[in-house]
């Protein structure tokens, strides 16, 4: 491993050398030292190559791994997503690259019908990872913005990952590459790059199981059940509430929403007694709905107050920055409702 | 009768040797019995969802499989069939009473009950089981022919569809992505005039499938589907080209369905007279017969003998399907995922809360 290392080109043995990563460089690391592991992983996407990805999160890997393993596609989300399950039944492990994750939704039928169900049928599992850059607060407008997760979690067959840290996204890409049935991993673009999440990761090989919630910050009067981008909103909400009303406030962080931990969620709600759910997917549909039934069927008796939900508004991501800023759920929406909470 | 110590004898074309052919005529006849039979069980309440019949069309679906390079171990050719390929599966190695207990959604059958008729997979003889959205299976086998090319196996693959899907978005993005990555990938179209209900005109205004093939930028050929030997010659013209790196050959095969889409169809929208004059003049094995008895190439004895063998075969496997059980309630949890069952809630299929009693 350690003549390995010294052969990566320098921004992918940032973690090896003991130096902080981005979230991004962190899935970045993550999708090279796969590759390096086992020769079965190759990638699928648009501009992915030479160009190394919109947002260059596939850099370098074409130069270095050669065309038939980092493979530029057509723009043709449909056959990109079929040709990896068809290379998966065949014992390859694909990772495909939607330019945006907006895009997912021209293969649904693929990954829906045909991917999820395939072990289900006889055809076997299908590993495969599917990963894109995901979420709002960039100004990306209706088709660079969404936050899609929802739109597959009612399928049985498929894993959903959405990390929030740079230690997670690299643990947790690595265990989706290794996972024996398919993945959809989602990358908010708005934690790509952001300088307060770089961390030292481990030098060596690590992965995060997936199905594993995380428990982002300790509480004892709130629970605020949440993950991606809305983690670090929750943060910054629970130490303004600490501050200024001696809350305390816990977050967990899900990082898997299929399979969903649900016995994080509860145990937490039998500490705190209280429920926030956040996401920064719309309200109607949103995993809030889930969680809060799974909470209802099964520690009804440990609640002191209704669940509540903060999330964005029901409607499409509009562009403008006020519109968008408006859409979407912020600091004080948390604040407010956790203090609404607390006085229950 | 001329004296047949003096008549030159026929060369057999597209270098086959006589025993292929019987083959051939064994798997058409199969096929066309085992479906035969399957009506039968229908009948009966045995077959408990829809059937879909291949009639008019077993002869393409042989013909095309036979050029592809069978093997039980992994690591032969691989095709991805359609609703009406049962003839294409046979060939692959597919057991008739596989197909029995998938139509009799048997505990044992290959998808054990959970999915339906001929779509299912054994990838050690080279069948990938297709889904019901029709032209997923084109970029799926792209993907499968992708990984010969990666990993520099000498491997084909062949998939079907019907005239009707290559409307599609899937097939045009599976195509296209094949013909950039020249995969070894053999797309057979099989025009049989009707998708469901809707005639070919109203599918498409081409007048030939085949012109899809340059707009792609791959092979052509077009066929006529109930002539056997013609089928094969092209079959096998687009498997040695994908084997020796020429990409991508779209072949169309002009057939017609005689039956309606499934067995419940009544084809109110076909015209009697037409379904007749293929039936009586243009029937693959009828046609496929005359040619063997023709030629000198096999005598009627020879093919009543491998009839008696088809009839005992399905007699045999019927009566295994028939007693193979049905599969078992908890089995519904079962391969969802790798890592276990999906969980059981206690508010279905159980007493109430044990924890609340």
């Amino acid at each position: 491993m350690a003549t390995l290392i010294h052969d990566r080109p320098e921004h992918v043995r940032l973690s090896a050398e003991g130096k902080p990563v981005t979230l991004l460089e962190a899935i970045r690391e993550g999708i090279w030292e796969e590759m390096e592991r086992d020769e079965r992983v190759f990638l699928l996407g648009e501009d992915i190559g030479a160009y190394g990805g919109a947002f260059k999160v596939t850099e370098g890997m074409q130069e270095r791994f050669g065309a038939l393993r980092v493979i530029d596609t057509p723009i043709s989300e449909i056959g990109f997503t079929g040709a990896a399950a068809g290379a998966a039944h065949m014992g390859m492990r694909p990772v495909v690259e939607m330019q945006f994750i907006d895009f997912i939704s021209c293969a649904y039928d693929m990954i829906t019908n045909y991917i999820a169900t395939s072990r289900y049928r006889g055809s076997g599992g299908v590993p495969m990872v599917i990963r894109g850059p995901s979420g709002g607060g960039v100004r990306g407008g209706p088709f660079h913005s969404q936050n899609p997760e929802m739109a597959f979690f009612h399928t049985p067959g498929l894993k959903i990952v959405y990390p929030s840290t740079a230690y997670d996204a690299k643990g947790l890409i690595k265990a989706a590459i290794r996972d024996p049935d398919p993945v959809l991993f989602f990358e908010h673009k708005w934690l790509y790059r952001r300088p307060q999440l770089r961390e030292v990761l481990p030098a060596e090989d690590y992965t995060v199981p997936l199905g594993e919630a995380r428990t982002h910050r300790e509480g004892t009067d709130v629970s605020i059940v949440t993950y991606a981008a809305m983690v670090h909103k929750s943060q910054e909400a629970a130490e303004q509430l600490q501050r200024e009303d001696g809350l305390s406030v816990e977050i967990i962080d899900l990082r898997t929403l299929l399979p969903l931990d649900e016995e994080a969620i509860l145990a937490s709600v039998r500490k705190t007694n209280r429920l926030l759910v956040v996401h920064e997917d719309t309200r109607t549909g949103g995993i809030a709905g889930e969680i809060a039934m799974r909470v209802n069927e099964k520690a009804f008796e440990w609640l002191d107050a209704p669940i509540l939900r903060v999330a964005a508004l029901d409607a499409p991501i509009p562009y403008s920055p006020p519109l968008e800023d408006f859409f979407l759920p912020g600091v004080e929406d948390i604040v407010k409702a956790v203090r609404h909470l607390a006085a229950y | 009768m001329p004296n047949q110590t003096e008549a030159p004898p026929v060369e057999i074309p597209h270098a086959l040797v006589r025993g292929d052919l019987l083959a051939l005529y064994r798997y058409i006849r199969l096929t066309r019995t085992l479906e035969e039979r399957l009506v039968n069980l229908h009948r009966q309440n045995k077959v408990v969802g829809g059937l879909f019949r291949s009639l008019g069309q077993e002869g393409e679906s042989v013909a095309s499989a036979f050029a592809l390079r069978r093997r039980t171990d992994g690591t032969g050719d691989m095709l991805s069939p359609l609703i009406r390929n049962l003839g294409s599966m046979l060939v692959m190695g597919a057991e008739p009473v596989e197909v029995l207990r998938q139509y009799m959604a048997k505990g044992d059958s290959p998808a054990r009950g959970k999915e339906l008729n001929i779509h299912f997979t054994d990838y050690q003889r080279g069948f990938v089981g297709q889904i019901s959205p029709l032209g997923d299976m084109v970029p799926v086998m792209t993907g499968v022919t992708l990984t010969f090319r990666q990993r520099g196996e000498e491997r084909v693959g062949m998939v079907y569809l019907g005239e009707g899907a290559t409307s599609t978005g899937a097939f045009h993005e599976g195509i296209n992505f094949a013909a950039v990555q020249r995969c070894p990938l053999v797309v057979i179209v099989e025009s049989n005039g009707y998708a469901y209900s809707t005639p070919t005109a109203k599918q498409s205004a081409v007048k030939a499938f085949v012109d899809k093939a340059p707009g792609y930028g791959v092979a052509g050929e077009q066929v006529d589907g109930n002539d056997v030997l013609a089928v094969y010659g092209a079959a096998r013209r687009a498997v040695d080209r994908a084997r020796e790196g020429g990409g991508v050959t779209l072949i169309e095969v002009i057939t017609f369905r005689r039956l309606g889409h499934a067995q419940h169809d009544n084809q109110s929208y076909q015209s009697v007279e037409e379904i007749e004059r293929w039936a009586s003049t243009n029937d693959p094995l009828d046609r496929y017969v005359a040619t063997l008895l023709g030629n000198g190439w096999a005598s009627e004895a020879d093919l009543a003998g491998l009839d008696t063998q088809v009839e005992r075969e399905l007699d045999d496997a019927i009566a295994v399907a028939d007693a193979s059980p049905l599969p078992q309630d908890e089995d519904t949890l079962l391969d969802v995922y790798a890592d276990g069952p999906v969980p059981l809630p206690w508010t279905r299929h159980t007493l109430p809360d044990p924890a609340r009693a």
